[in-house]
C-alpha cells in the first residue's frame, strides 16, 4: 500500500514538475518569437544610443559607398545595420509574411518595382506617408508615382531607377574579332535588339569555346518590354500581357535567340549564374544601370577592367527595376527611420551610391552633380557611366505597373529559360507561361 | 493506477460508521476524497500539455487551415476572407501542375524508399554480426541523419550540378560528362532520391537492428543447428521477426515521402527551388504547395493542397493497413 502511495506520490511531483517545465518552455518560446530583433533593437540604451536595421536585397550599394558609417558619423548616437537577401524572389514573400504578422520587421525595408503596386494597393496602411518628409516633387515624375496609393500617401522613397544600357566582356569580343571600342559597339547594335542578335551570330562564329554571347535572353526581353508604357497591365488594371505588344516583341527576339544558341541560359541571379559571370564565360548582359554593380561584384577582381559599358542597342530608352525605401509602421524608431530615409535618397547619397556601384539616382537633385554627370565606373574601363544613363533617362516612358508584374515577369523569364535550356518550342512554353501566369493572377 | 485504487478505498470510512464524527475523521474523509480526487483526475493532468500543446499547434492549425481552404485568402490581405466553398479544391484538381505534382511525389517516393529500405535491412543484416568496433560503424551510420536537410541539398547540389559538378566530373572518364542533371525528368528525380536515400538509409538501419537485437538467438542456433545457411536464416528467421518493424517503417517512409520538401526546394534554390524546377519536373506536393501559397500568395488553394494531402496520406495508410493485415493473416 505505502509502496503505490508513494509512488504515486514521487509520479505526482514528477508531473508537476514536468507541468511547470512545459509551461515555462511554452512561455520562454512565444516569449521569443514575439520579436526576433528585440535583442538589437531595444529602444535606446541607457546613453540613448539607437540602432536602425536596414533590410535590402541584391546591391543597394550603401555599404560600398560607406554611407551607413558616414551616417553614424554624422548621428554619432545612431548605428545602422544591413541585412541583405541577394535574391529578391526570396526577399519579397518573407517580406509580407512579417507585414501580415507585424513582427521581425527591419525599421526600413527596400521594394522592388515590380512589387511596388501591390504593396500601395493592399498594404498602404503599414508603411509610413513619406510625402511630408520627402518632396516628391524632386524625383523624377513617374518615380515617385508609382509608389504613391489612390489616396495620396507615398509608401515609399525612390533609390534608383534601371535605365538600360549593355555590358559587354571586351577580353571575348578581342578574342571572337568584334570591335572592343565603346562608340563601335554602340554603332553595331544601334539599330536595336534585332542588331543585338545580328551582333551575337557574328559572335558566334569566332567564339572562344565555351562562352556565350549573352547570359540569358530573358535580359534582353525585359529590356523590350520596359521600353514601352504598357507592358503586363492596363490603365484600368486589367492584365493585358496576353496581347501586349511589348510582350510578343520581347518574347519572339528571346525565341530567336533561344533557337540560334546565342545565351548561356542560365537563370539571372542563381548561382550558376554568378559562377559563369566569374569564370568569365558570358560576353555581353543587356544593363540596367543596377546590372553593373551585379556584374562587379559577382565577375569579382579578377575581372576588372574587362567589362565596358555602351548604349543599350535601338533608340527607345528603357527602365528595368530599380527601387524604393519604405519604413514599416510598426517600427521602434518611425522618425528616426524616415530621416534615415531621406538622407539615403537625397541627391548626394544618391551620387555617393551611383559612383560606388552604378545605380542610377532617380533623384533629379542628382543628375546635375558632378559626381553623377562625370561618372566613370573603375570596373568597367571607366566607361562613362554617367553620361550613357542620364541620355537614356531623359526619355524613359511613364510605365502602367500592375500587381503582379514581379512574378509575372519572373514566370516569363523561366519559361525563356526553357526554350534556352531545353530547346522547349516557343508555342509550347508561351502556353505554358500563360498557364502558370492565369495562376498568377489567380 | 487502477491498482492502487483498493488501496486508497481502504482508507475510506465505513459506510455507517460512528455518528460521533470526530475531527480525526472528518480529516479523513476530506482526505480520502481528496485521494479520490487525485486518482481520478490526475491521468488527465499528467496527459494534459500533451494535448493542450497539439490543441493549440496541431489540431488548431489543421482545422483553421480547412476553413481557409474553403475561402479566398491572399498573403497581401490575410483578414479579407471570401467564401468560395469547394473553388479551391476544383481549381487544384483542374491543374496539371497538381498532377504533375502528384505525380513526382509518388515518382520519388517509390524510388527513394524501396532502395533505402532494401539497403537498410541489408546493412542492418551485417551490423548484426560482431565485428570490431560495432558501436563505431552504427554512429557513422547515423551521421548523415544527424545533418540538416539544407546542408545535405546544398552539397548535393553541387555534386549534381550541371556545369563543373563533382558527379559530371567523375562521369566524363566514362565519357559521360554532359548530364544536366537537374534538367531531365528523370535524372531530377534521380537526384532527389539519392539525397533522401542518402540521409534516411542510416536512420532505417538502426530501427531494423534494433528490432534484429531483440530476435531471439537460440532461434538461430536451432536454426544452425538444422544446418540452415547464414542466407537461409536471415529469410528464414531474421525478416519474419521483423514484419511488424518493416511495416512500422514503410508507414513513417510514406509519410515522409509524402511530405518531401526541402530536398526539391534547396536542389536548385531560387525561383526555380519554388516552382520544382523550369517545367516542374520534379515539383513535390509540398512544394506545390508553397509555391501557391507563399510566392504566389493564394492561400486559399494552398490549403486545399494540404488537405487534398492529408486526403492522400489517409487513402495510403488505410492501404498499409489492409496490406498488414493480409500479410499477418497469410503469414499463419
Amino acid at each position: 500500500m505505502r509502496i503505490t502511495r508513494t509512488v504515486a506520490g514521487r509520479s505526482r511531483r514528477a508531473a508537476v514538475l514536468v507541468t511547470t517545465g512545459l509551461t515555462a518552455s511554452a512561455l520562454l518560446l512565444t516569449g521569443c518569437s514575439s520579436d526576433s530583433d528585440s535583442s538589437d533593437n531595444t529602444g535606446s540604451d541607457a546613453n540613448g544610443k539607437i540602432t536602425l536595421t536596414v533590410a535590402d536585397f541584391g546591391q543597394f550599394g550603401y555599404k560600398e559607398a560607406g554611407l551607413f558609417a558616414k551616417y553614424h558619423e554624422l548621428h554619432p548616437n545612431i548605428t545602422v545595420k544591413e541585412d541583405v537577401t541577394s535574391d529578391e524572389k526570396v526577399y519579397y514573400p518573407k517580406f509580407l509574411q512579417q507585414l501580415n504578422s507585424g513582427s521581425g520587421l527591419a525599421d526600413v525595408q527596400g521594394i522592388e518595382v515590380g512589387r511596388i503596386k501591390e504593396l500601395a494597393d493592399t498594404k498602404a496602411s503599414s508603411f509610413v506617408d513619406l510625402s511630408k518628409a520627402i518632396n516628391v516633387d524632386d524625383w523624377v515624375s513617374w518615380k515617385e508615382k508609382q509608389a504613391t496609393t489612390a489616396d495620396g500617401a507615398v509608401i515609399g522613397a525612390g533609390t534608383d531607377i534601371g535605365p538600360m544600357s549593355l555590358c559587354y566582356n571586351t577580353e571575348l569580343f578581342n578574342k571572337a574579332g568584334l570591335p572592343t571600342d565603346r562608340e563601335e559597339v554602340a554603332k553595331k547594335v544601334a539599330g536595336g535588339w534585332e542588331d543585338y542578335l545580328k551582333l551575337g551570330e557574328e559572335y558566334k562564329k569566332h567564339a572562344p569555346a565555351g562562352t556565350f554571347f549573352m547570359d540569358s535572353a530573358s535580359a534582353m526581353y525585359n529590356a523590350v518590354v520596359s521600353s514601352n508604357a504598357k507592358q503586363y497591365y492596363d490603365e484600368s488594371g486589367r492584365p493585358i500581357y496576353k496581347d501586349s505588344p511589348s510582350v510578343k516583341q520581347g518574347w519572339n527576339l528571346a525565341a530567336e535567340a533561344a533557337s540560334k544558341k546565342l545565351t548561356q541560359g542560365l537563370a539571372q541571379f542563381d548561382d550558376p549564374w554568378k559562377a559563369a559571370l566569374r569564370k568569365g564565360t558570358i560576353a555581353t548582359v543587356a544593363c540596367p544601370a543596377w546590372m553593373a554593380g551585379q556584374i562587379s561584384v559577382n565577375a569579382g577582381d579578377a575581372n576588372k577592367g574587362k567589362w565596358n559599358i555602351t548604349t543599350a542597342p535601338g533608340s527607345t530608352a528603357a527602365n528595368w527595376g530599380g527601387s524604393f525605401l519604405g519604413v514599416p509602421k510598426s517600427g521602434k524608431h518611425v522618425d528616426e527611420a524616415t530621416e534615415l530615409v531621406k538622407w539615403l535618397t537625397a541627391p548626394e547619397q544618391q551620387a555617393a551610391v551611383f559612383k560606388a556601384i552604378g545605380s542610377f539616382p532617380s533623384n533629379k537633385g542628382a543628375y546635375e552633380l558632378p559626381d553623377v554627370k562625370n561618372a566613370t565606373l573603375p570596373y568597367f574601363n571607366d566607361a562613362p557611366i554617367g553620361q550613357i544613363y542620364a541620355d537614356e533617362a531623359k526619355s524613359i516612358p511613364e510605365t502602367v505597373l500592375g500587381p503582379k508584374d514581379g512574378i509575372i515577369k519572373d514566370t516569363i523569364s523561366t519559361q525563356i529559360n526553357n526554350m534556352e535550356q531545353r530547346g522547349t518550342s516557343p508555342d509550347d512554353a508561351w502556353k505554358a507561361a500563360t498557364n502558370a501566369i492565369e495562376k498568377v493572377i489567380g | 493506477m487502477a491498482t492502487s485504487t483498493p488501496a486508497r478505498d481502504a482508507y475510506a470510512p465505513p459506510p455507517g460508521g460512528s455518528r460521533q464524527t470526530t475531527a480525526r475523521s472528518r480529516r479523513q474523509t476530506w482526505r480520502s476524497r481528496l485521494w479520490r480526487f487525485d486518482d481520478k483526475a490526475s491521468p488527465y493532468a499528467y496527459i494534459a500539455p500533451f494535448f493542450l500543446v497539439f490543441g493549440a499547434f496541431g489540431l488548431y492549425p489543421l482545422l483553421y487551415t480547412g476553413w481557409i481552404a474553403l475561402h479566398r485568402v491572399e498573403m497581401t490581405g490575410l483578414n479579407q476572407m471570401e467564401w468560395v466553398g469547394w473553388g479551391n479544391f476544383d481549381k487544384i484538381l483542374h491543374d496539371s501542375e497538381f498532377w504533375t505534382a502528384l505525380g513526382n511525389t509518388f515518382l520519388i517516393g517509390v524510388m527513394s524508399t524501396v532502395p533505402q529500405l532494401l539497403v537498410a535491412l541489408g546493412l542492418a543484416h551485417l551490423l548484426n554480426y560482431r565485428l570490431r568496433a560495432s558501436t563505431f560503424w552504427r554512429t557513422v551510420i547515423l551521421t548523415p541523419y544527424a545533418t540538416s536537410v539544407a546542408s545535405a541539398a546544398l552539397v548535393f547540389a553541387l555534386v549534381f550540378r550541371a556545369d563543373g559538378g563533382l558527379l559530371n566530373w567523375v562521369l566524363h572518364f566514362v565519357g559521360l560528362g554532359d548530364t544536366n542533371w537537374v534538367n531531365g525528368h528523370w535524372t531530377s528525380k534521380i537526384a532527389i532520391s539519392v539525397i533522401v536515400i542518402w540521409r534516411w538509409t542510416g536512420y532505417n538501419t538502426l530501427i531494423y537492428l534494433a528490432a534484429m537485437q531483440a530476435v531471439p538467438t537460440d532461434l538461430y542456433e536451432a536454426a544452425s543447428l538444422d544446418g540452415a545457411s547464414r542466407w537461409q536464416q536471415f529469410r528464414k528467421v531474421t525478416i519474419p521477426s521483423l514484419r511488424p518493424t518493416i511495416l512500422f517503417t514503410i508507414v513513417i517512409s510514406t509519410i515522409g515521402s509524402m511530405q518531401l520538401f526541402g530536398e526539391p526546394l534547396l536542389l536548385e534554390g531560387g525561383t526555380l527551388g519554388a516552382t520544382g524546377g523550369n517545367e516542374n519536373q520534379y515539383e513535390t506536393l509540398s512544394v506545390y504547395l508553397y509555391n501557391y501559397g507563399w510566392n504566389l500568395g493564394h492561400l486559399g488553394p494552398a490549403a486545399a493542397v494540404a488537405w487534398a494531402m492529408l486526403a492522400l496520406l489517409l487513402i495510403i495508410a488505410a492501404v498499409n493497413w489492409l496490406i498488414g493485415r493480409f500479410v499477418r493473416t497469410s503469414a499463419v
